[in-house]
């Protein structure tokens, strides 16, 4: 029994892990108390440790193991290859999409569909656009604060679900240009997929050793880890119904966990990122996005 | 192709219009448009000003509007666009879908771009624009390549504008929140990046740092010359290794490209730098219309002329000039 109505979603693999570290993930995910699972390959069209029919049918076992699946798109769209990839994902009829951008929305106009966090749904008139489109729910963007978040719930239109992403490296910023093979000094189209070497994507530290961002491929990342975990009751209490944790190499599960246990009732433990990973929390509470809050819990 | 100028100032406007501008575009002094810095932009007076004058000479003057609508504060929003509209704006910039819904419902004959934030990388993202709020011309993210404007230009139903000089971005644009991470302000929440409040300059023997919000963005040493601190542009540390992890300071030059970007179909050219001064504007301005005068003239015999790429590259960052994803030398 939940005192707290929220539902966990695991939000899209964001990194390029081998395949059977990603089999084995989300093995551990089916058998989690989360309830969404977003599963695709939203970074790079190059990476193929599993293709889009593997992604297909990790949903299908997913599902089968009791989890709502949503088939995540890419959030930038650059090639004809990867314009055509992301029509097809849309018509495939079995599972609901998450929109990474507007090419997307066009192709899932008039069928539910989920608003990704990059969409830029600040104000509920653009809300009431998505929801007209088809969209069920949106994810806020990520630099969005506390107070500016209730007022956007108050300006939603009616029956479209809110999630918010609590836990997890941030993708801040797309580009054409891949990061990860720029500092190996190899070419975009013959990168050698050095990003399979790094979990939790490279650490961009400034030239005084601070931790600031995060490279993977062509995202740059936030280098900490958010973490809105304590603040759940609260998010809960605001009215949004879906708390996103994003996958990372460790911590992923206890993240699930945690939120699990306050929906219970339970007072969980703090949750540890992986090994030498900061936490962060600055937006929510208004502040530059690195900032950390400390919360009385 | 048309020649598009930014005027920061009624001073720029002039000067891009003595220049040969085709059409000049401005944003008013508050946080609806993505130049919000102080000193900055038009008071209504300014643009009463300068719409008369623009028109007088058969220019056209667009209004960028092209942040992001804050929740609870959509009344600022709105009445930047009645104020375009009013002051008879040729177009209006804009990227925030549920202010293009605004627009193009309130005033059906107000002519809409839609601005580089809104991140419409592809023709399938452009159409919806077109099908959904009527927008008339898209302009393209510097994030794509020669081949790929070309194939948007075959295949989406509005003009297309792209970047032809100007600080770059190496994110697609309106999905950046690089800035907001260091300092809580983004393009899209306040119409700012790395905002010059934040910045600090420290000198220690000799030594400058360049701080954003504290954070250590680059580091010079003495005689080295510095740039601003724009974060994506700055030098940090991967792996032991520190240089230029995103980018290099350096900016968008493509006039070599304009035959080709005039043979696919390009509507119009678009100068950066709304931030920078009159005389910036009147000599890269003036530098563009030679070198377009030059392209309408006879393309196929078009060749940048050598004090056209000099000009240019004393008004880009760092001195250095690529012609960026078009030509993606990376890739």
């Amino acid at each position: 029994m939940n005192l707290l109505p929220f539902q966990i979603s695991v939000g899209p693999l964001l990194y390029y892990w081998p395949r059977q570290r990603t089999m084995d993930f989300y093995a551990a995910v089916a058998d989690s108390p989360a309830d969404i699972v977003y599963v695709g390959e939203t970074v790079c069209s190059r990476r193929h440790e599993l293709r889009a029919d593997d992604w297909l049918g990790l949903a299908r076992d997913l599902r089968a193991e009791g989890k709502t699946v949503v088939l995540s798109g890419r959030t930038l769209i650059e090639t004809g290859a990867e314009a055509s990839a992301l029509k097809k994902l849309c018509e495939q009829p079995d599972f609901m999409v998450e929109a990474g951008e507007l090419g997307a929305v066009r192709h899932l106009s008039g069928r539910d569909f989920v608003a990704g966090p990059h969409l830029n749904a600040y104000h509920g008139g653009t809300l009431a656009w998505l929801a007209n489109r088809g969209a069920v729910r949106f994810v806020a963007p990520l630099e969005m604060d506390g107070p500016t978040l209730a007022r956007l719930l108050q300006e939603r239109p009616a029956g479209m679900q809110a999630e918010v992403m609590v836990w997890g490296r941030m993708a801040l910023a797309f580009s054409a240009r891949c990061f990860t093979a720029r500092h190996f000094r190899l070419k975009k189209d013959d990168c050698g997929f050095r990003c399979i070497e790094h979990p939790d994507g490279l650490d961009m530290r400034t030239r005084e050793s601070r931790e600031f961002l995060g490279i993977n491929g062509i995202q740059v990342q936030s280098a900490a880890c958010l973490d809105l975990l304590a603040e759940a009751p609260e998010l809960a209490g605001m009215g949004i119904e879906v708390l996103r944790v994003s996958p990372q190499s460790a911590g992923t599960l206890e993240a699930i966990a945690a939120l699990d246990a306050t929906r219970r009732g339970g007072k969980p433990d703090a949750v540890s990122p992986p090994a030498g990973i900061g936490r962060c929390n600055g937006y929510y509470y208004g502040q530059a996005g690195i900032a950390l809050q400390e919360v009385a819990v | 192709m048309e020649l598009v100028a930014p005027a920061g100032s009624l001073a720029a406007l002039k000067a891009a219009i003595e220049a040969g501008a085709d059409t000049v575009y401005l944003g008013l002094k508050n946080a609806t448009n993505a130049r919000n810095f102080a000193g900055l932009n038009f008071t209504e007076a300014d643009i009463r000003a300068g719409v008369e004058l623009a028109h007088r000479r058969n220019r056209q003057v667009l209004f960028a509007i092209n942040t992001f609508v804050q929740a609870g504060r959509m009344t600022e929003w709105r009445a930047a666009v009645d104020a375009a509209h009013d002051l008879g704006a040729d177009a209006v910039i804009m990227a925030d879908p549920g202010l293009l819904a605004y627009a193009s419902d309130r005033y059906p004959d107000l002519r809409l771009h839609l601005s580089v934030q809104g991140s419409a990388t592809h023709a399938d993202a452009i159409e919806l624009m077109k099908e959904q709020f009527g927008i008339r011309r898209v302009v393209l993210p510097r994030v794509l390549t020669l081949a790929e404007v070309a194939r948007i230009c075959a295949n989406v139903s509005v003009e297309v504008e792209v970047f032809g000089f100007g600080s770059l971005c190496v994110m697609a644009e309106g999905r950046c929140l690089l800035s907001s991470y260091a300092t809580g302000d983004s393009p899209n929440n306040k119409g700012v990046c790395s905002p010059a409040h934040a910045v600090r300059w420290v000198e220690e023997d000799g030594r400058m740092d360049a701080r954003l919000s504290g954070i250590l963005i680059d580091r010079y040493e003495p005689g080295e010359p510095a740039a601003y601190p724009t974060l994506c542009k700055g030098r940090f540390d991967v792996d032991g290794h520190a240089d230029h992890a995103l980018e290099e300071p350096t900016s968008l030059n493509a006039i070599g490209l304009l035959p080709r970007l005039a043979e696919m179909g390009v509507s119009a050219i678009k100068i950066e730098g709304r931030q920078r001064s009159p005389a910036y504007v009147t000599q890269v301005v003036s530098t563009l219309r030679a070198a377009l005068d030059s392209v309408h003239a006879n393309a196929a015999r078009y060749s940048p002329r050598p004090e056209w790429n000099a000009m240019l590259a004393r008004h880009a960052e760092g001195s250095q000039v690529t012609q960026g994803a078009f030509e993606r030398p990376w890739k």
